[in-house]
């Protein structure tokens, strides 16, 4: 499978015991055509230093552990192939998010405010078993299905540049997720979470850049799902104006 | 034990845009305002001159033949169209449309709105120009 | 965590937008670029002509719509884009904003009003 041909993998490592400042290391490591840059990354953590962090866990695209910054650009590592990239590969902890150690950064931001916008189904009231499930059309299940497929990774905070500037920014995915339940059939819980989402630090810090859509890889779209979530705020506001409004 | 020193890597609050050609298509976009809002100041100023009277009217349009004029008014409308490209290729995400339980593709809800366009501009010119 | 007012001058920033996409590009060539580059007439452009659409009523209505709604949309957009360029003195920065784009209004309102 492989020939003698080798790449160089440019690793930041940050070590807090003993480090001020993160700094590059480089690796050779074989290039193999079907490799990620994870297994790349396993080589060198196998072969070559074995005092490299990182996460990862799936090897497919669906854990969102292995999130990093692969030439300046948000990826998962177990999705970006080496044939796509050049001899050297700079890599890179996500970017906006403190470095814990090498690769790894410390996303409790993120955790802290997916369980403030409520990422669950808030039942109007909770049905008995006895009375069955809670019945959905495929027409009522499309209208949200895409804004479920988030696996958490943060490229797209990484992307974000207003996440960047102001980390009090609720984010991308947390807010595509507000929206995924709020656009559930099933779900009555929209005005609880419009606390977090209509909120100065929700969708407002918003300006559209669009950089979480393009990076996101499961096509979340977390930007249309900040739009929409502007313009539903928007006219509740305006309806609130009227008379008999709340 | 090991205790934890988290590190954080500083973004540029001036230049971080340069960083990325992302970015700097972001930006492009936003500053389409300044060209708006300029070009509105225009619009304001000759709706002021032509409740004025006939002179100040005379005038308004005496000074779009300035080269000056001429120059600013090329200038607002390249960004009015960046303006309007940019804003059109976004709104299937802010306005996603369904026929029946069909979404409708993003082209073509881009492409009604471009069609919308060309339809208003023709209609403009035309009655303008009568 | 406070319930935002953004919508107020949102929902202008968003209709001036759409406003803005459709009707800026051929205002500019009318009022800018078709007279000096002879696409129309300058008797299309005369007073009395102007004078006339402007005093109609529906007239004055569009006018209306496409003067003021792309001026709220410029000023809070560029008071997004100082804060992107990295001026952080985002309240006095959006006064003076939005109190051009209301004495614009003001402006708009009171001429045609007087037509
Ligand atoms: S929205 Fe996309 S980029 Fe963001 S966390 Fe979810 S899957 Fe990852
Ligand atoms: S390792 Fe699970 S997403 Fe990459």
């Amino acid at each position: 499978m492989s020939n003698d041909r080798t790449i160089t993998l440019e690793v930041m490592r940050y070590r807090p015991e003993t480090d001020a400042a993160p700094s590059f290391q480089s690796y050779v490591v074989p290039y193999v055509e079907e490799w990620v840059v994870l297994d790349a990354l396993n080589y060198v953590k196998d072969n070559l230093d074995t005092t490299v962090s990182y996460r990862w866990s799936c090897h497919m695209a669906v854990c969102g552990s292995c999130g990093m910054m692969i030439d300046g650009e948000p990826k998962l590592s177990c999705k970006a192939f080496l044939r796509d990239y050049g001899s050297k590969i700079r890599v890179e902890p996500l970017s906006h998010f403190p470095i814990e150690r090498d690769l790894v950064v410390v996303i409790d931001d993120f955790i802290e405010k997916f369980t403030r916008i409520r990422p669950y189904i808030i039942a109007q009231s909770e049905k008995p078993v006895s009375e069955g499930e809670y019945l959905q059309t495929p027409a009522q299940l499309h209208k949200y299905k895409q804004f479920t497929l988030c696996i958490n990774c943060l490229l797209c905070y990484a992307a974000c540049p207003q996440y960047a500037h102001n980390p009090e920014f609720v984010g991308p995915a947390a807010l595509s997720m507000a929206h995924r339940y709020n656009l559930d059939s099933r779900d009555s819980g929209r005005d609880l979470r419009q606390e977090v989402s209509a909120s100065h630090e929700g969708v407002w810090e918003c300006s559209f850049v669009g950089a979480c859509s393009d990076v996101c890889p499961k096509h979340v779209d977390p930007a249309a799902a900040i739009q929409q979530t502007k313009i539903a705020s928007t006219m509740d506001y305006y309806k609130a104006l009227l008379p008999g409004g709340k | 034990m090991m205790g934890r020193k988290p590190y954080i890597r500083e973004v540029s609050k001036t230049t971080w845009w340069l960083k990325h050609p992302r970015y700097m298509n972001y930006m492009l976009r936003e500053v389409t305002s300044l060209f708006i809002g300029l070009y509105t100041a225009v619009a304001i100023d000759g709706v002021w001159r032509l409740q004025q009277g006939r002179e100040a009217w005379e005038h308004f349009i005496a000074w779009t033949f300035s080269t000056e004029a001429v120059f600013m008014h090329i200038v607002f409308l390249v960004f009015a169209v960046i303006h309007t490209t940019t804003w059109f290729n976004v709104t299937p995400k802010a306005m996603p449309m369904h026929v029946g339980d069909e979404p409708l593709p993003d082209a073509a809800i881009i492409g009604a709105h471009y069609a919308g366009w060309v339809v208003v501009s023709v209609l403009a010119l035309l009655i303008a120009g009568k | 965590m406070a319930k935002s007012h953004k919508p107020i001058i949102w929902g202008l920033f968003a209709g001036g937008g759409m406003v803005s996409a459709f009707v800026t590009p051929v205002m500019i060539l009318i009022t800018g670029l078709a007279v000096p580059f002879h696409l129309i007439s300058r008797e299309a452009m005369s007073y009395d002509r102007v004078h006339a659409f402007a005093s109609n009523p529906i007239g004055k209505l569009l006018l209306f719509v496409v003067i003021f709604l792309p001026a709220w949309h410029a000023a809070h957009r560029l008071r997004i884009t100082a804060h992107d360029f990295g001026l952080r003195q985002d309240i006095p920065i959006a006064v003076v904003l939005y109190v051009t784009a209301a004495v614009g209004t003001i402006m708009t309102i009171s001429a045609l009003l007087k037509m």
